[in-house]
């Protein structure tokens, strides 16, 4: 097999969850396209792993090892993502990251909330859907 | 022995040409069109559950490429633990975080022009380098597997055996993160009020500094510390 195909399967893929990653609003659809770029990486190192340890004799098996490892950092990197985002959601009411700009700087409309101090920071934004969700839970 | 390697396969390149691909690269293009096609889907859909189970066949289909190379084991631990596992959790956070089922038109942000301009950039620049890079080179498909079980296994236990049970602890901590991330903010009040005279100073002194809005988080991260101190 021609080298080419599986690198520029893994490329195309590896933009795709770029694209992904940069475009999506929803904090869940961002994790899935950091897997799509997860497994672009994971078929670059199985393709050039067969190709190596025939080619170059190499019987150490680095890519195939790493793929095992990246294949469980990536299951161990969605387990404490998910974790997080439903912690945001729980908190917030939200899990939309273009709504989640608390530590950003220079935002002239969410002056008072960003101007606020420490402890008002996190509450002012979803005081509503917070108390909402004490009361659900309560 | 790289190079000669290179040197090698340069000389058998000459009996291969691109416009009599074999029938595993038949193969290995139409399942690749597959899994681009779903990736594709998965980033553009605006049905979240959608995404999530084009993501399942995009997955699916690189498992299919691993086979396809012969890396056997590779491709059933991609079953496993992706469409498996993987999925499954995806799904279970769309439900959790109440994702709407129908289509959502704010799940794209408003900077799709520019991620999609970067995307095309960086795409039409990595398949010019790597298409001119590796134009000679070809893949030995034939011989024994080179990612069958016994392969797999003996290279990882042999050779990977301190990186495979490091990846353990990892695991172990992801675990317990995992679970403390996810601890329902019901619970915290209870805790700190049960393990704040044993832990002593840092807890009282923590919470007023933080204020009222911190206080979950705070109680929160005063947990593992509490019960490694009860350890």
């Amino acid at each position: 097999m021609h080298l080419a195909y599986p690198a520029v399967l893994s490329a195309l893929l590896f933009c795709t969850g770029l694209y992904g990653v940069l475009a999506r609003r929803n904090a869940i659809l961002v994790l899935m396209s950091v897997e799509l770029m997860l497994n672009a990486v994971n078929l670059n190192l199985v393709a050039f792993d067969v190709w190596l340890s025939k080619a170059a004799e190499e019987t150490l098996h680095s890519g195939q090892a790493l793929t095992l490892f990246t294949i469980a950092i990536a299951a161990a990197e969605i387990g404490i993502g998910l974790a997080i985002v439903l912690a945001v959601h729980r908190n917030r009411g939200t899990s939309d990251i273009d709504k989640l700009r608390d530590t950003a700087e220079g935002h002239e409309h969410d002056g008072p909330d960003s101007d606020g101090s420490d402890s008002g920071t996190p509450a002012t934004p979803a005081t509503g859907t917070a108390a909402e969700k004490a009361e659900a839970t309560a | 022995m790289t190079f000669a390697a290179l040197a090698t396969t340069a000389g058998l390149s000459q009996t291969r040409g691109f416009l009599s691909p074999t029938g595993v690269e038949i193969a290995f293009l139409l399942v690749g069109l597959v899994t681009f096609g779903a990736a594709v889907v998965t980033v553009t859909t605006r049905q979240l559950v959608h995404a999530a189970l084009w993501l399942v066949v995009a997955l699916g289909g690189l498992a299919v490429e691993y086979l396809l190379l012969t890396a056997e084991f590779i491709a059933w631990v991609q079953v496993l633990i992706y469409v498996g596992s993987v999925v499954v959790l995806l799904l279970f956070g769309l439900m959790l975080t109440k994702a709407p089922i129908g289509r959502s038109p704010d799940a794209d942000s408003g900077n799709r022009w520019a991620a999609l301009a970067v995307a095309v950039a960086s795409a039409a620049a990595l398949v010019w380098v790597v298409v001119d890079a590796f134009r000679t080179t070809w893949i030995d498909l034939d011989g024994p597997a080179e990612g069958s079980t016994e392969v797999t296994g003996q290279a990882l236990f042999r050779n990977w055996v301190l990186p495979f049970e490091a990846l353990s602890v990892l695991l172990l901590a992801a675990l317990v993160g995992a679970i403390v991330l996810s601890r329902k903010a019901k619970a915290t009040p209870t805790g700190t009020a049960s393990h704040g005279p044993s832990s002593g100073a840092d807890g009282p002194a923590a919470a007023p500094a933080d204020g009222p809005a911190a206080g979950p988080a705070s109680a929160s991260e005063g947990r593992p510390s509490s019960q490694e101190g009860a350890r």
